[in-house]
């Protein structure tokens, strides 16, 4: 048996074919490394993630996330939830602290989740899988099972605001937090805590809806890794990933700029860091190629 | 403008701020708040709100319910929680604006063609289809939204995005028939119906 299990929330995102497929098959190889077993929750759907809401209100809006609470604790009664994708742990966990606090909420989500035959008790913890690394695993550990480090890598560790905020992970600051640079340096590598724009929002779905606006954001995220001479950025988000690292050429047209800058996920490094190969560690699974990363997995 | 539109002006009709704490998430929250301007200095996007959120704010208890329902400054919150957390008489900011975007919805008084609120529609129907997102036609809707000659505009503009994706097996043209989604999407249908009705049901009875 697994060291931990848990009740894993994916996300729409981390499906084959999906954008960050390269998230979930890294995570998928990390965890397997650190004995980790995530337990899909069975037939968990979409939270909405922080746009949902000009289609959907409120109450709807958090029944989706009361129904893969719900599933969870049929499936998985004594496991945490845990998510890999910032929207996902934060709309389902803001969801759950809605319902604790608020009687007649709960009631409601309720009501509307018996339409599915489903009944939630909304007692799990909704964790982060960044916080079962920190929490359940913690740095030494992480240190310990290191077989190729990271020497010599320079990573910002892009953290960005939804992992950050409004929850965080326990401990840390909002406005510097330490987390990934810590687990970059466990791993070896070479954090850049000077990083200033580790939790600049890059423009999230408005990215879609607002490029213009976003690109520009983005853009001081990428300037800031190549100003503090970052080879790489990482980052536990998802949408952070994305959006930073797709519209670079779209950015590099724009504004006249030779960006070329890697995005990559603390599961990849782990999952390198750990011996693993490239494509264990989805490292072909990005746009902009993670050289270092790929080199040292190679050898 | 729609019946409910009329039948709040009517109910409200001396106080926006009561309106809106009857009717907007968490809404009984903006009379705490102290105009000290933290939230609007601290939004990423707050350059180009035409209102920031302390300006809403004051906006609403000065009664200004057209020029703030009918804007379009809510819709710029990316929802990076940055006001929130350094509010200090902490305001769950992001989700009175929220808020203010649905309730200016189910008014109908969303600016025409506002790009956020059109996207958000996109996504909530394109999730709501299969309980899951498709990210291949969340893409295509977006980009045919005007049309089909815009559509192929834009898909070409995106042509080599489009094909790092693909190359990067992140996007999947298999999603285009069929593509990913939940077994009991009935159940999850049925259910955001019955929530839908009893918040419905709670904006009919504040009228
Ligand atoms: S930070 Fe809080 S108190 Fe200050 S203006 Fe914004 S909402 Fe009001
Ligand atoms: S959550 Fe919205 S309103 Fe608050 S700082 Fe971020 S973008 Fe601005």
């Amino acid at each position: 048996m697994a060291k931990h299990e848990y009740s894993y929330y994916p996300g729409c995102s981390s499906q084959n074919g999906a954008s960050s497929s390269n998230l979930k098959r890294s995570i998928d190889t990390m965890c397997e490394v650190l004995d980790v077993k995530l337990n899909e929750i069975p037939d968990w759907n979409c939270c909405s993630a922080s746009i949902g809401y000009g289609g959907g209100s409120v109450l709807p809006r958090m029944t989706l996330s009361a129904r893969n609470i719900a599933l969870s604790e049929q499936a998985h009664p004594d496991q945490d939830i845990v998510a890999t994708c910032a929207a996902c742990w934060l709309a389902t966990k803001e969801a759950s602290e809605r319902f604790a606090h608020d009687e007649n909420f709960f009631k409601e989500a309720n009501t509307a989740l018996a339409e599915a035959n489903l009944k939630m008790t909304n007692k799990k913890p909704i964790r982060h899988m960044a916080e079962v690394l920190i929490e359940d695993i913690g740095y030494e550990q992480l240190q310990s099972g290191v077989k190729k480090s990271l020497e010599g890598i320079k990573i910002a560790g892009y953290v960005g605001c939804q992992t950050n905020r409004p929850f965080g992970i326990d401990g840390e600051s909002f406005e510097n937090p330490m987390y990934l640079d810590k687990m970059v340096d466990a791993l070896g590598g070479e954090s850049i805590k000077t990083y200033e724009k580790k939790v600049q929002c890059c423009g999230g779905a408005l990215a879609f809806s607002e490029p213009d606006k976003s690109q520009e954001m983005i853009k001081g995220i990428i300037e800031a890794a190549y100003d503090n001479g970052a080879d790489m950025i990482v980052t536990p988000c998802p949408l952070c990933q994305a959006n930073v690292e797709i519209y670079q050429d779209d950015i590099n047209a724009k504004f006249n700029t030779k960006f070329n800058m890697p995005v990559v996920y603390y599961s990849q490094l782990i999952s390198v860091a750990y011996g693993k190969n490239a494509s264990d560690a989805a490292l072909d699974g990005q746009i902009i190629k993670a050289k270092k990363l790929e080199d040292l997995a190679a050898k | 403008m729609s019946d409910m539109n009329t039948a709040m002006v009517e109910k409200y009709r001396n106080s926006f701020l009561k309106e809106v704490e009857a009717n907007v998430e968490e809404g009984e929250w903006v009379k705490m708040c102290m105009q000290c301007g933290v939230c609007s200095g601290s939004c990423p996007l707050g350059p180009h709100w035409a209102h920031p959120p302390q300006e809403i704010f004051m906006m609403i208890r000065a009664g200004k319910r057209e020029e703030v329902l009918a804007s379009d400054s809510m819709w710029m919150c990316t929802s990076c929680y940055n006001c929130i957390v350094r509010c200090p008489r902490e305001l769950p900011i992001t989700h009175i604006m929220h808020g203010l975007a649905t309730y200016a919805k189910k008014l109908g008084l969303v600016p025409k063609g506002q790009a956020t609120a059109e996207f958000s529609q996109i996504f909530w129907n394109n999730m709501m289809k299969k309980g899951r997102v498709n990210e291949l036609k969340l893409g295509l809707s977006l980009y045919f939204k005007d049309g089909f000659g815009q559509g192929i505009k834009n898909a070409m503009a995106n042509q080599k995005l489009g094909m790092n994706m693909m190359k990067a097996k992140r996007m999947s043209a298999a999603e285009f028939f069929g593509g990913h989604g939940i077994k009991d999407v009935s159940g999850l249908q049925k259910m955001i119906k019955k929530a839908e009705e009893i918040e419905a049901a709670k904006l009919e009875a504040n009228k």
